[in-house]
């Protein structure tokens, strides 16, 4: 299998964003995944939420692991650098390259395999640490790749494409970005984008370290009967919290909703967030309670989504330590280097 | 006066030596005298004369036995000699080993509260006896002062018996205490009363300091110091790391050089550190660094070089830039976590499957440390791809006498080939590793360059020169031989060996590197003298470039000399050079502690005799 190009022709009449982009201009090189698969949906919800975000694809930096999903950032955004790593060390080379460059997005992309198992160490650590980044993992549960194996995000009592039953507890990685300090949780369904992209666009627009699970079934290998990551599975158990809007800076607020249905929220770069109500006690302000309502949905085999957690004056990693303004990556010598006297006032100290 | 000596004193008697001997102080770990064991010795700097001082510690914060060794040294004879003259024996735990370890003929200096049976003493040295705790129970009441200024009380002891002017010793309690006129008055005092009791009870011994002229403008400073402080000036920006002994100090060093070098007056800083996680964590942050145009390096030891192989395979595939101080411990596995060795050379320079190569640097001493630690980011820059720094406990954790830090301020730091925005928009053809120039070297873009060009996908999987993903045999192969160019030209870039030619023509040579740099010095010395010359090659670097392989060819056999059991210089030189192994002759010191000119001058010496009686009969 080698590289695949994609034909160049453009419609005439494309829509075009604010920025004169049309949405072909955020796509990439063809998906070599399977027909069907979730993965497929999600690289397209990235696309229309960097197209009506009007960003500059080259100002996005795309960094994966290994995997199905970790191939995707091949198909979307051919104009960004994208960056495919080490299985299950994304997490790191990301947090790398925003330390050189805060001026730039992050897009992380990773599996359940790549973060639930082999990366789980590094996804922790970089979501504690506040790295500026969103972070989504397509969840479908299996290895793909090497063909049906469980991953660590399997259910308890979920039952492979071969029939053996997963014994093992799943590791539910919204728990565990909101327990380690995530400052934006979401989970959602590839197979809802109507709540997907609002998510992908608040996420990017976040800052600090922003979180999605994105639940996104293996047409393949985990698409049966007695899978908790099929699309009827996910569908029937599917119980959102809230639905989203997503309103860029700037851009006039219309609200659809009756007052009290609807919560706004105010994001650090002046973007609102308008969440209408579904489960009415839920504040996705409140990490506890966050915790609380997944926990007890999860016992009664309930997949919870949508907008789970927003801290919306969050900071992250360049403020804690502090950094200047400028991109360490563009700081040339003068800047870098003390020079010959400072030397001497070391040299004279060691005497 | 009185003279405090064992029964047959007159054995250890012996002629005046001035400037030349060893110094032992045995300790407990934790019990403050580390701070007072480095006044000893730069007071004997300060006074002129060359000190070489070693920290022999334990793997542990409190209660273990450790050692500070100074070699007093006129001659300037660095390395480590071995045998010890004067022995400060204040740990019970190991004095039957610590007396065991002077040399005949020398002095035991201990704590004389307690009186200790003759069979706890030996007959041939001279033992000096000082009541410490006596001395500080009386005068101190909180138990934390009477164990503190003890330290101090040995200090102004040994000064009075060795001819130190304590006035040397206050100047530098002075400047360790400024601004805190309480401290330094005990401290005076404490000095003081162990200066009195030698004057009162005993007299100086044989083993003298005279002041002399002989350090010059050399400065005393720590390799891991000097490596980060190389790091600041050559432009680093990024730092992850994971504590790991004993390169623990490098990442704190660049810390308080940045704090002072690169912060902003408002407070904000030019420079990122981060504790990773792990080592794995550690690699990760400094080639995302490094693919994102930030200069950034790691620091570890080899336990942690085991943990990033495969993340620097990725760089050596993907040709990422980073840096990584290899501060060398004994291995294997946990091994002798605060012992030196010289054994990570093969697994640095092949780290990770598939065929990889990567560059190392090899410096002898601080001075080097700081020239090599700002050179490795710009070879880094250069190559695209992990440069070693490897440094070792020795030369890490110990404060060296060496030459003082000098910088060129027209000197810019290398980017390397790095296209630009305007570049790009002149139309260049940019393919991420299309070799353009013929070096092996490509062109790389830095990501968020241009809105339209530019843009390449990087991946640790087989691609076309303009970064394709692709599983052709052919632009496989193609990629790789150019990977080989690269390292072709990383020859030429590496710090040229230095070359010590022998007084008379012999056809026996002589290769060593890094920390075995002083004691194979003298080691040279020792065996002229004895009427044996060899010529010396000291590497800087791998690959090795042509010169060291004409070395090798212009002599019948050449020694080499290393840290290690397996001989592993020895065995790069063969492999990458295709050298007949008969002809190089393994001299190895691998027990932990530095290698000391005895032992390779026994060694060699050995080896040249028998073949002198082979030539014989």
């Amino acid at each position: 299998m080698t590289y695949i190009l994609k034909p160049q022709l453009h419609h005439p009449n494309l829509p075009t964003n604010a920025r004169g982009f049309t949405r072909r201009d955020y796509e990439g090189s063809v998906s070599t995944l399977c027909a069907g698969c979730g993965h497929d949906s999600i690289s397209s919800a990235i696309i229309q939420a960097a197209f009506e975000l009007d960003l500059p694809p080259h100002r996005i930096a795309k960094l994966s692991g290994i995997g199905c999903s970790s191939k995707t950032p091949d198909y979307f955004m051919g104009a960004s650098h994208g960056f495919n790593t080490v299985h299950g060390r994304m997490p790191s080379v990301l947090t790398g390259a925003n330390l050189a460059n805060k001026d730039l997005i992050y897009l992380g992309v990773s599996g359940d395999g790549d973060s639930a198992s082999i990366g789980l160490g590094q996804f922790a650590h970089a979501v504690r640490r506040g790295v500026n980044m969103l972070y989504i993992v397509e969840n479908n549960g299996v290895y793909g790749l090497t063909k049906g194996q469980f991953s660590a995000t399997s259910d308890k009592g979920s039952k492979s494409k071969k029939g053996v039953v997963n014994h093992d507890a799943g590791i539910d990685l919204v728990g565990m970005a909101l327990q380690l300090g995530a400052t934006f949780v979401g989970r959602s369904f590839s197979g809802d984008k109507d709540q997907l992209i609002p998510l992908i666009k608040a996420g990017l627009a976040h800052k600090g370290a922003a979180f999605i699970d994105v639940i996104s079934p293996c047409v393949q290998f985990n698409n049966h009967v007695g899978s908790t990551k099929s699309f009827d599975y996910v569908r029937e158990h599917n119980e959102a919290v809230n639905q989203l809007d997503m309103i860029p800076a700037r851009s006039p607020i219309h609200v659809n909703y009756q007052p009290g249905e609807t919560v706004m929220v105010t994001q650090h770069d002046g973007s609102v967030l308008s969440l209408h109500k579904l489960a009415e006690l839920y504040d996705p302000s409140d990490r506890a309670q966050a915790l609380g309502f997944l926990g007890s949905r999860q016992i009664k085999g309930e997949i919870v989504t949508g907008l789970l957690y927003v801290d919306p004056d969050a900071g992250d990693l360049h403020d804690a330590l502090d950094t200047v303004a400028t991109p360490l990556n563009e700081l040339d010598n003068a800047a870098l280097v003390p020079g010959s006297k400072a030397l001497a006032a070391i040299n004279a100290g060691l005497r | 006066m009185s003279v405090e000596m064992s029964p047959s004193a007159a054995k250890a008697a012996g002629p005046v030596v001035i400037n030349d001997f060893v110094v032992k102080f045995a300790n407990v770990n934790g019990s403050g005298s580390a701070s007072a064991n480095g006044m000893f010795a730069k007071s004997i700097l300060r006074s002129g004369v060359p000190v070489a001082a070693r920290n022999i510690f334990p793997s542990n914060i409190q209660g273990l036995p450790t050692w500070f060794e100074v070699r007093i040294t006129e001659a300037g004879h660095l390395g480590r000699r071995g045998g010890v003259d004067l022995m400060v024996a204040m740990n019970p735990q190991t004095w039957d080993k610590d007396v065991a370890e002077i040399e005949p003929g020398g002095f035991l200096f201990y704590d004389s509260t307690k009186p200790l049976p003759p069979s706890k003493f030996r007959d041939d040295i001279t033992v000096l006896g000082v009541p410490l705790t006596a001395m500080c129970n009386a005068r101190y009441q909180l138990p934390r002062e009477r164990q503190l200024f003890k330290n101090i009380v040995y200090l102004g002891s040994l000064a009075a018996l060795l001819g130190i002017d304590p006035k040397v010793i206050e100047t530098i309690l002075s400047e360790q205490f400024a601004g805190r006129q309480k401290l330094i008055d005990a401290n005076f005092e404490a000095l003081h009363m162990g200066v009195a009791y030698v004057h009162e009870h005993l007299q100086p011994i044989r083993l003298q300091v005279r002041k002399a002229d002989k350090v010059g403008d050399r400065i005393y400073v720590e390799g891991n110091a000097a490596s980060a402080l190389g790091a600041v000036y050559g432009g680093a920006t990024v730092c992850a790391w994971y504590p790991i002994t004993p390169s623990t100090s490098l990442a704190e060093a660049f810390t308080s050089y940045c704090e002072d070098l690169r912060t902003d007056p408002d407070g904000k800083a030019r420079y990122a550190i981060v504790q990773a996680e792990d080592e794995i964590a550690s690699i990760g942050i400094v080639v995302g660094a490094g693919w994102n145009g930030a200069r950034a390096f790691t620091c570890t030891s080899g336990p942690g070089i085991s943990l990033m192989t495969e993340f620097i395979g990725l760089s050596y595939f993907a040709e990422i830039p980073a840096v990584i101080f290899d501060v060398q411990r004994g291995g294997p596995s946990t091994g002798m976590p605060t012992r030196t060795q010289q054994a990570d050379l093969i697994g640095a320079a092949y780290a990770s499957h598939g065929d990889t190569k990567h560059p190392m640097l090899l410096p002898c001493d601080p001075g080097e440390c700081f020239e090599f630690g700002a050179l490795a980011f710009d070879l880094a820059d250069r190559l695209q791809t992990t440069i070693f720094v490897m440094l070792d406990l020795d030369i890490g954790m110990n404060e060296w006498l060496t030459k003082p830090f000098a910088w060129d301020d027209s000197r810019q730091l290398d980017r390397g080939k790095v296209m630009t925005h305007d570049e790009l928009e002149a139309g260049a053809d940019f393919g991420r590793y299309k070799d353009v120039d013929g070096d092996g070297v490509p062109y790389r873009t830095y990501p968020g360059v241009h809105p339209n060009k530019g843009a390449y996908f990087t991946r640790g999987t087989s691609r076309n020169p303009y970064a394709r993903y692709s599983e052709e045999g052919a632009v496989y192969v193609d990629n790789m031989q150019r990977l080989l160019r690269k390292f072709e030209t990383a020859k030429s870039l590496i710090p040229a060996p230095v070359a010590r030619p022998a007084k008379r023509k012999t056809s026996d040579g002589v290769i060593y590197f890094g920390s075995t740099t002083p004691s194979m010095h003298e080691a040279l010395e020792t065996l002229e003298a004895q009427g044996r010359h060899l010529d010396a090659l000291r590497v800087r670097g791998f690959p090795f470039s042509d010169e060291v392989y004409d070395f090798i060819a212009a002599h019948d056999r050449v020694f080499v000399v290393e840290q290690n059991r397996d001989a592993q210089l020895r065995t790069l030189l063969v492999n990458e050079g295709e050298i007949d192994p008969a002809k190089l002759a393994p001299v190895l010191h691998y027990d932990g502690t530095p290698i000391t000119a005895r032992f390779i001058a026994r060694e060699i010496g050995q080896i040249l005799a028998l073949g002198q009686t082979e030539a014989a009969e």
